[in-house]
C-alpha cells in the first residue's frame, strides 16, 4: 500500500458529509430541504395520497442518492457516513416527513448494513402505524452468480429503478403497485463495472486497495470490494465488449427489444472516456438488433475518486419505457416532459 | 470486592453503572488506537471503513454511557446502544447497538451487579449480535469471535479472550456467506475477518477492565 496521503479538497475528514449537505442545500434549496441532519427531502413531489419513496445509502457515491430526490423521483433520501449505511433515524425522519398516508417504500442497494438499518427503521415506523415496504436493488452482475440474483449488490442501475418507481408513485399508483414496478425494474437492470484505480476515504486519505499500473479489475464494487478478476488493461472497445458480452448473456433480449443505457463514471474517469465507451456500447446494441431507447452518460453512482466506469442496461418493455419517459425534476437528474 | 461511593446511590458494591461506562471508554480507546489497522484489514476484503465505524461508534457510545453513569446498568447500556447506532449506521451500528441492548437487559435496572456476573454480559452481547445479524459460527463474521467467547464465559476472562482470539484467527480459513465479504468467495482466504478482529479488541478491552476491578 502507498504510504502518502491522497490530496482532497476537504476541511476536516470527519466533517465531509455534513459540509457536503450544507453545500447541496445552498445550491439546490429550490428543490431540496433538510428536515434533520442526515435526511434530504424534495420540496415538490411529496403530497397527500401519494406513496412516499425513500432511498438512501452511504455517502461518497454522489449524485447517488440525494441527487435523485425530486418530483417524479424519490421523495427523500437517508444519508450515511462515507461508504456506510445510514442509521435508522435519518430513514425514519425522511419517511415521516414525506409520508402522504399511502405508505412508504424504501428502495436501496442490497448491502448487509443497509438492510439491517432500514429494517430497524421499518420496525420503528410500524410501531407508529406507518407501513413501510422494501425493495432491494441487485443489478451488479459481478457480485454473485445468476442463480443467486437476490444476493447481488445494488450499484449504478439503481437510478433506473428509482426513476421507474418514482414515476409510478408520481402517477399516484398504490403502494403494492409501486413496489411491483420497482421489483420489475430491478429484475430487468444489469450493471458491470471496471476499476482502474483505488479510492481513498476522506478520514484516512489512504488508497483502500491497490491496482498496479497496466491492470484493471472487472466487477469491482462501488466501495472497492474486490471484483471478479484482475486483467491487463485493454483498449476501451475490448473492455466494453467483455462487459456487453456478460450483460447480453444475462439479459436474454430478442432482436427488436429496446434498452436504456447508462455509462457511469466511478468518479475520476472523464466524460471523454465515457463517450468513447458509449460509442462502442451503441455499436454493440445495434449489432444485437436492439433499439437504443435512451442514454445516460456521466456521474450517477460514483466511488469517491475511483477511476473506472460501469455500464448498465435496462431491458425495457412498454411499461418501463413509459415510466422512464415520465418527467422528473431532481437536483441532479431531470427528464423534460414531452 | 471493593466498595465505594457512587453519587446519589450511597454505598454500592460490585460492578456499578459508572464501571460499565468506564468499560465502554476502555473499548473506545482501544478501537481508536487500532482504527487505521482495522481499516487496512477491511480494505483487503471490503470497503476499508470498518475501523472508522467501530472507533466512531464506541466513542459515541462511551460519551452517552458517561452521561447515563449516575443511573442504572441497563440505562448505561441502552444509552450507549442508541448513541452507537445513530453515530455510525453501517453494519457495526445495528450489530453492536443490539449487543449493548442485550447487555443492558442482562445487567438489568439496578445500580450495580456482582462483578462475578460480568461474563454474562459477553454472552448477552454475543446473543444480540447473532439475533440481529442472523449469522452462525463458521460464516466468517464477528460471530466467530463472539460465540466462542460467550461459550467460554464460565471459564473466566482469560479463557474468553483466548477463545475470541482463536475464533478470529480461524476466519482466515473460512469462506464468507454473510456481509460484504461474502461476494469475495475464496479470495478472502488467508485474511482475518475485520469484524472478528475488532470483536477481539472489544472483548479484550472489556475483560481486561473487569479483571482490574
Amino acid at each position: 500500500m502507498s504510504e502518502h496521503l491522497t490530496q482532497k479538497l476537504i476541511n476536516a475528514g470527519a466533517d465531509v458529509v455534513d459540509e457536503m449537505l450544507e453545500g447541496v442545500i445552498a445550491a439546490h434549496g429550490d428543490k431540496l430541504h433538510r428536515p434533520s441532519p442526515r435526511s434530504v427531502v424534495a420540496r415538490h413531489g411529496p403530497r397527500s395520497g401519494k406513496v412516499a419513496l425513500v432511498i438512501g445509502g452511504g455517502s461518497g457515491h454522489e449524485p447517488s442518492f440525494l441527487g435523485f430526490v425530486g418530483k417524479g423521483l424519490a421523495d427523500a433520501a437517508a444519508i450515511g457516513n462515507v461508504f456506510a449505511a445510514p442509521p435508522p433515524q435519518p430513514a425514519i425522519d425522511a419517511a415521516v416527513t414525506v409520508n402522504g398516508g399511502a405508505g412508504v417504500l424504501f428502495i436501496y442497494g442490497n448491502y448487509a448494513g443497509d438492510v439491517m438499518n432500514f429494517d430497524m427503521a421499518s420496525e420503528m415506523l410500524s410501531l407508529d402505524g406507518v407501513e413501510a415496504r422494501t425493495v432491494l436493488t441487485t443489478d451488479d452482475i459481478a457480485s454473485a452468480p445468476r442463480s443467486e440474483r437476490e444476493r447481488r449488490r445494488g450499484v449504478a442501475g439503481n437510478v433506473f429503478v428509482f426513476k421507474a418507481a418514482g414515476a409510478a408513485a408520481d402517477r399516484m399508483a398504490p403502494l403494492a403497485e409501486v413496489e411491483r414496478i420497482a421489483r420489475h425494474a430491478n429484475a430487468r437492470t444489469y450493471t458491470l463495472g471496471v476499476a482502474l484505480s483505488a479510492c481513498s476515504l476522506p478520514q484516512t486519505r489512504r488508497p483502500n486497495f491497490e491496482i498496479l499500473p497496466g491492470e484493471m479489475e472487472i466487477g469491482m464494487g462501488i466501495h472497492g470490494e474486490p471484483g471478479m478478476r484482475r486483467e491487463t488493461l485493454r483498449p476501451a472497445d475490448a473492455v466494453v465488449d467483455e462487459i456487453m458480452d456478460a450483460i447480453f448473456f444475462e439479459m436474454d433480449a430478442k432482436p427488436g427489444d429496446s434498452v436504456a443505457v447508462l455509462v457511469n463514471s466511478l468518479g475520476a474517469t472523464p466524460l471523454m472516456e465515457l463517450y468513447i465507451l458509449h460509442r462502442r456500447v451503441a455499436q454493440r446494441v445495434a449489432a444485437a438488433g436492439l433499439k437504443l431507447h435512451s442514454s445516460l452518460v456521466g456521474n450517477y453512482c460514483t466511488s469517491l475518486e475511483m477511476a473506472g466506469a460501469s455500464i448498465t442496461l435496462m431491458h425495457l418493455d412498454d411499461e418501463l419505457q413509459a415510466l422512464l419517459e415520465h418527467p422528473c425534476d431532481g437536483a441532479m437528474f431531470q427528464v423534460a416532459g414531452k | 470486592m471493593r466498595r465505594r461511593d457512587v453519587p446519589g446511590c450511597g454505598q454500592v458494591s460490585g460492578f456499578t453503572a459508572a464501571d460499565f461506562a468506564e468499560s465502554l471508554h476502555r473499548v473506545a480507546e482501544t478501537l481508536a488506537a487500532h482504527r487505521d489497522e482495522l481499516c487496512r484489514l477491511d480494505g483487503v476484503v471490503g470497503d476499508g471503513d470498518h475501523g472508522l465505524a467501530m472507533a466512531d461508534g464506541f466513542a459515541a457510545a462511551a460519551k452517552a454511557a458517561s452521561e447515563a453513569a449516575g443511573g442504572t446498568l441497563a440505562g448505561v447500556g441502552n444509552a450507549a446502544a442508541k448513541a452507537l447506532l445513530n453515530a455510525v449506521g453501517a453494519s457495526s451500528g445495528p450489530l453492536y447497538a443490539t449487543a449493548l441492548m442485550h447487555a443492558a437487559k442482562a445487567a438489568g435496572p439496578r445500580a450495580a451487579m456482582p462483578l462475578a456476573e460480568t461474563p454474562a454480559l459477553i454472552a448477552a452481547m454475543a446473543q444480540g449480535i447473532v439475533t440481529r445479524g442472523k449469522a452462525a459460527q463458521g460464516e466468517r463474521t464477528m460471530v466467530d469471535a463472539w460465540a466462542p467467547a460467550a461459550a467460554a464465559a464460565p471459564q473466566g476472562y482469560a479463557a474468553m479472550r483466548a477463545a475470541a482470539a482463536a475464533g478470529a484467527e480461524a476466519t482466515k480459513a473460512m469462506i464468507a456467506t454473510k456481509g460484504r465479504t461474502s461476494r469475495l468467495g475464496e479470495r478472502a482466504l488467508g485474511h482475518i475477518d475485520p469484524g472478528a478482529a475488532s470483536a477481539v479488541l472489544v472483548i479484550e478491552a472489556l475483560t481486561r477492565h473487569w479483571e482490574s476491578l
